[in-house]
Parts: C-alpha cells; sequence; structure tokens
C-alpha cells in the first residue's frame, strides 16, 4: 500500500503549488485596478456608452429601414394598382381574357396566375428530389475525390445569369424537348383520363413545361447547396448511432438526417419556391406568353413576371395598372405560398412530437 | 493510509469480489493493427472478452480504446483512409470479412455512445425503429417490445405515460437510458459503450452503471471509461492501454489493487493520463 501513498503524495504537493501561483496574480491583478482610480473609470465608462448608444441607432435604424422599404413598396403598388382595382373588382381574378387595346380594355389575372402557379409546381416537383439527391450523394455516399467537382458544379449553375437559361431555354432546350420528350409524353398518355389532358399536343418549343424545366434547373442549386449545408450539421455520432442498430446508408438518410435537418431543407426549398415564383427574363423567353388557359403543360402560357416584363414598356393608363395590380398579385401570392409552407412545418414538428 | 486506498477498499464489489470464473471467449482479438491513414493508432492488441462478462478499457485519452471499440462493429468503415490488419472474430464469425454483411453485423453488436444520441423521433418510435429493421410484427407485439426494451433500459417508469413526446425532450440521463434501450432492443449479443457517463450527473451514472451491471447477465459488455472507479465498479476484467498498445489485460481486482506494470500502476494512481 506505500505505493499509493508515493503515488499521490506529488501530485497534491503540485495541485497546491500551482494554486499559489493562482492567489499570487490575481493580487497583482486587484493592485492594478485599485491604482487606476475613480475617476479614469468614470471617462471611460462615458466614452464606452457613447459608442453603445451609436451603436445602438445604427442598428435600430437598420432595422427599421427593411420595415419603411417593405411599406413604401405596398402602399406604391396599392396606389398604382388603384385604377385597375376599382375598374374590375375582384372579377380581375377569375377573369381570363387579357384584352388592353380592346375598348375597353378587359383584363384578367387568371392566366398568368394558374401559369405561375403551375410552372413553380412543376419546378419543385422536378427540382426538390434531384436537389436532395444530389446533397444525400454529396454527403453520404461520393467518394472523396468526386466531391469537389460535383460541388463546383451545381455552385456554378446557380452563377449563371437567368438571361442565358432563357437564350439556352429558346434555343437548345425547347427545340430538344418539342422533338424527343413531349412526343413520347403525348403518345404514351394518348387516351388516359386525366394525364391525357394534361399531356396533349401538339408538341410546342414554348410551353409551360420547358420553363418549369428551366425553372428547376434555376433553383436546383438553391435546394442542393442549403441541403448539404444542413446535412452537414448532423453529428457524426448520431448517424453512427443509426447504423450502429444496423440501418442501411437509405434508412439512415430518411429516418435520422433527413428528419434531424427538416427545418432547413424546407427553408432551402422555400428559398428556391420564392425563387421560382417571381423568376422573370428566362421564363419570358420560353414561356410563349398566351394568356389562353390550357389543360395541357406542352401548351404555351404566361406567368405573372413574364406578362409583366414582356407588355410593362409600352402601356399606359389602366393597361399599366392593371400590371401592377399583377405584381400585387404576385406580391400576395408568394407571401401565402411562403406562409403555408410555414404552417405545414409546425404540423412536422407536432407529428415529431415536439 | 492514504485517499486512494481508502475509497478502493470501500469499494464492495471489488473488495467481497473472487474473479469469476473464466467465461468462453466472445469476441477474440488476434494481433490486431489499425491505422488512420498513415498513423499508426493500435500495435498487435490481443486479447479476448468473455461471454456475459463486462470488460473494461481504460487508459488515457488517445490511447486507441474508442478506436479499439469501433472496430468490433466496423464502424470505422464509414470513414475512408481507415485500415486495419490482423483477426477479430464473433464467435465464429470473422468481423473483418470484406463481404460480411455490416448491417447484420451491427445488429449482433450494440454500441452506446459518449453522448446521448436520440433519433429525432418519438421515445416510441426510438425503439421501434431499430426492431422495425430487422422483423414485421404486429401492433401490440411492437408495444411488448418497446415497453420490454424500456424496462430493460430502466426508463420505462419514467416514461411511459409520454411515449409519444420526441426522445429530445427527455434528460440528459434519460436519453442515454433511451439510448441503451434502443441498442438491447435489437436483441444483440455483444454490447460496446464508449464512455456512456462522461456527459451525465452522478445519479444518472449510478443507474447507467446499475444497468450496465444487470445487462451483462445476458449479454457481453465492452465499456470505454475514463472513470477508474466507475471501470473497478462495473468491470470483471479490466485492460490498460497506451499509445496504441495493450499494457495489460487482467482480472479487474488484480489491475487495480497489484498491477504487474508500472505504467498500469502510475495511471491508476493518477501520475499521468
Amino acid at each position: 500500500m506505500t505505493c499509493w501513498v508515493r503515488g499521490l503524495n506529488p501530485t497534491k504537493s503540485v495541485y497546491d503549488f500551482v494554486q499559489g501561483i493562482g492567489v499570487a496574480e490575481m493580487a497583482v491583478q486587484s493592485d492594478v485596478i485599485d491604482e487606476a482610480g475613480p475617476y479614469d473609470r468614470a471617462k471611460a465608462l462615458s466614452a464606452f456608452k457613447l459608442g453603445d448608444v451609436t451603436f445602438y441607432w445604427i442598428t435600430r435604424l437598420s432595422a427599421i429601414s427593411v420595415l419603411l422599404i417593405l411599406g413604401g413598396i405596398i402602399i406604391s403598388l396599392i396606389v398604382g394598382a388603384f385604377p385597375a382595382m376599382k375598374e374590375y373588382g375582384f372579377a380581375f381574378l377569375w377573369t381570363q381574357r387579357w384584352a388592353p387595346s380592346a375598348d375597353p380594355p378587359v383584363l384578367g389575372a387568371l392566366g398568368p396566375m394558374y401559369g405561375t402557379l403551375v410552372t413553380s409546381f412543376i419546378a419543385m416537383l422536378i427540382a426538390i428530389p434531384v436537389g436532395l439527391g444530389i446533397a444525400i450523394f454529396l454527403t453520404e455516399l461520393c467518394p472523396q475525390w468526386l466531391r469537389r467537382p460535383i460541388g463546383m458544379a451545381v455552385e456554378l449553375l446557380a452563377g449563371i445569369p437567368s438571361i442565358i437559361y432563357g437564350m439556352w431555354g429558346f434555343f437548345v432546350l425547347g427545340p430538344f424537348l418539342a422533338n424527343t420528350f413531349q412526343p413520347f409524353m403525348i403518345r404514351i398518355f394518348d387516351g388516359v383520363p386525366v394525364l391525357g389532358a394534361i399531356f396533349a399536343g401538339p408538341p410546342s418549343y414554348l410551353s409551360l413545361f420547358n420553363a418549369a424545366l428551366i425553372l428547376a434547373i434555376m433553383v436546383l442549386p438553391f435546394i442542393t447547396s442549403i441541403s448539404v449545408d444542413v446535412f452537414k450539421t448532423v453529428p457524426p455520432v448520431l448517424k453512427e448511432a443509426a447504423y450502429g442498430v444496423g440501418c442501411t446508408t437509405w434508412e439512415v438518410v430518411r429516418s435520422v438526417v433527413i428528419p434531424y435537418t427538416r427545418v432547413g431543407i424546407i427553408g432551402g426549398v422555400m428559398l428556391a419556391l420564392g425563387r421560382a415564383l417571381g423568376e422573370t427574363m428566362a421564363v419570358t423567353f420560353i414561356i410563349g406568353n398566351s394568356f389562353r388557359i390550357s389543360s395541357s403543360i406542352f401548351a404555351p402560357g404566361t406567368t405573372i413576371s413574364a406578362a409583366i416584363a414582356s407588355e410593362f414598356a409600352e402601356s399606359d393608363g389602366l393597361h399599366q395598372s392593371g400590371l401592377i395590380l399583377l405584381g400585387l398579385l404576385l406580391f400576395v401570392l408568394t407571401f401565402f405560398v411562403l406562409a403555408g409552407a410555414r404552417l405545414m412545418l409546425l404540423r412536422l414538428e407536432k407529428k415529431a412530437g415536439k | 493510509m492514504t485517499d486512494l486506498s481508502v475509497s478502493v477498499s470501500s469499494n464492495a464489489h471489488l473488495a467481497s469480489q473472487q474473479p469469476l470464473p473464466e467465461a468462453p471467449a466472445k469476441v477474440t482479438v488476434r494481433n490486431l493493427n489499425f491505422y488512420y491513414g498513415e498513423h499508426h493508432a493500435l500495435k498487435n492488441i490481443n486479447l479476448m472478452l468473455g461471454t456475459n462478462r463486462v470488460t473494461a478499457f481504460i487508459g488515457p485519452s488517445g490511447c486507441g480504446k474508442s478506436t479499439l471499440l469501433r472496430i468490433f462493429n466496423r464502424m470505422y468503415d464509414l470513414y475512408p483512409g481507415q485500415r486495419v490488419t490482423g483477426q477479430l472474430m464473433l464467435d465464429q464469425t470473422n468481423i473483418l470479412d470484406p463481404k460480411l454483411d455490416l448491417n447484420l453485423l451491427r445488429a449482433r453488436v450494440g454500441m452506446v455512445f459518449q453522448k446521448p444520441t436520440p433519433f429525432p423521433m418519438t421515445i416510441y418510435e426510438n425503439i421501434a425503429f431499430g426492431i422495425r429493421l430487422y422483423e414485421k410484427i404486429s401492433k401490440s407485439e411492437m408495444d411488448d417490445r418497446v415497453e420490454k426494451a424500456l424496462r430493460g433500459g430502466a426508463l420505462w417508469n419514467e416514461v411511459k405515460d409520454k411515449l409519444n413526446a420526441s426522445g429530445l425532450s427527455l434528460s440528459g440521463g434519460q436519453q442515454q437510458r433511451l439510448c441503451i434501450a434502443r441498442t438491447v432492443a435489437v436483441r444483440p449479443e455483444v454490447i460496446l459503450f464508449d464512455e456512456p457517463c462522461s456527459a451525465l450527473d452522478p445519479i444518472s451514472t449510478a443507474k447507467v452503471e446499475e444497468l450496465i451491471q444487470e445487462l451483462s447477465e445476458n449479454y457481453t459488455i465492452a465499456i470505454v471509461t475514463h472513470n477508474m472507479q466507475q471501470a473497478a465498479r462495473v468491470s470483471d476484467k479490466t485492460a490498460f492501454m497506451y499509445l496504441g498498445e495493450l499494457i495489460e489485460f487482467d482480472d479487474t481486482s488484480k489491475i487495480f489493487t497489484s498491477p504487474s506494470d508500472r505504467r498500469t500502476q502510475d495511471y491508476i494512481t493518477g501520475r499521468f493520463g
């Protein structure tokens, strides 16, 4: 047993020694503070106080400016749209005809609203699974050497200006789809109830579907890069625990990674949806700018932003007011879609038992 | 007498316990070497885990205890650049066989981690999730299994009224026992504990230790710990590791009363580590 004594005593004395140093140092520090005196301290503090107040007001004004800008935009939209609102009332929402040069002009938002919702919906239908798939592959399955090239490609995709997507869609993707994918789908679903009407001919270079596909490609990087970032926040030990009860990679992703990160994923999807709803240039190029609603997604159509972009320059009077009203509608539409997504998130959380 | 001798002699487990008879080997390790890339992390390890015995692994941080544990269920396989040589048998199964079904292996060799790792789902689902991976059973059978597992994890009385609450809503100690219950629910043969109490308060620690003792009646257990008293309390055999080598492997009572290696003695008396 004597070995225990020898084993312990040195550590104990070292401990005392270390404590002694600590006490000595503290004594030295308190001396310095005493010598500084009360006057210097008050002066130093008042200098800090000025900085604090300035800082407080700069940040507060920055925050308030957001509210002012938002309010200003809403008010000017309402003022600009007022003549059209007075003229058409709620009928604006369910009128399909858009005839600004008729006398008197007839304006209805149904076509652009339909186009906006349908293109965004199809775009998300394509972009969410593909974007999540890329993110899962990059974080869970990808060999190290392939990770950078794919990650960089996704990020570059986000950097391409939308006008270039528009041109590419107009000259390359549109003709390609019209010659291959569209006839194929039309043939397959010919005569099937519902689906036959959705995939009805004739094939077209300019169509809702083409615009939706371009939108899907454009929003893909948002979904992927945000998903990759949030997937990386999953603690490795949590994944190991799931592997530890015998999960396959798919089960780990489905039951642990995605539930753990769902708030972040939905955030990414919302960002993507917001962009898809408002995207203008690329869509204007390839959607065909037709206000008529057709059951087929291969028919030309228009979106709110495409309608505004293509007509605003040569509009005046009631026509212009109608376009501003369309803009206000897009604003409201986006708000409701995002609010709906928030609600969905809340229900998901309730289901997970939080 | 010094502090430490008091703490050892007051330890009822050690004082009263005669070493249990040698148990047949459940896991056998022969000439095992492990590399993180170029770094040689484990050097020529030889030992065996006795069936239904608790084996503790002690040693300073970075000595390779956790690494060794992570080889037993091939967890290192998740990360590129880590490789192992030597022989590692679970009964008659070669754990290192590259063709081995890892999911089945991990169902046989469960693991509990340093930090509690409840899955982001309800308490009930946390348990049912692992069971469902391997068995198709009815709702009522599943209820039974979940209850049994939670009782096995000494958690049933605390959570029976809130099985649909999130696993994350429990306290740290409860979460850890939930993780143990989850591991037990899959009916493994070996359970690996990687510092299971290092994030827990003393009361939770006591509960988990008690649980480990109970589990050792039916499972082969390996536990990594930094807490010497814990190793002394719960284990039958203790392995002391230092710088990637197995320095000493013997009955716990022997390791803590008369270690045969100078380094073991220095470590358990607190002179380094």
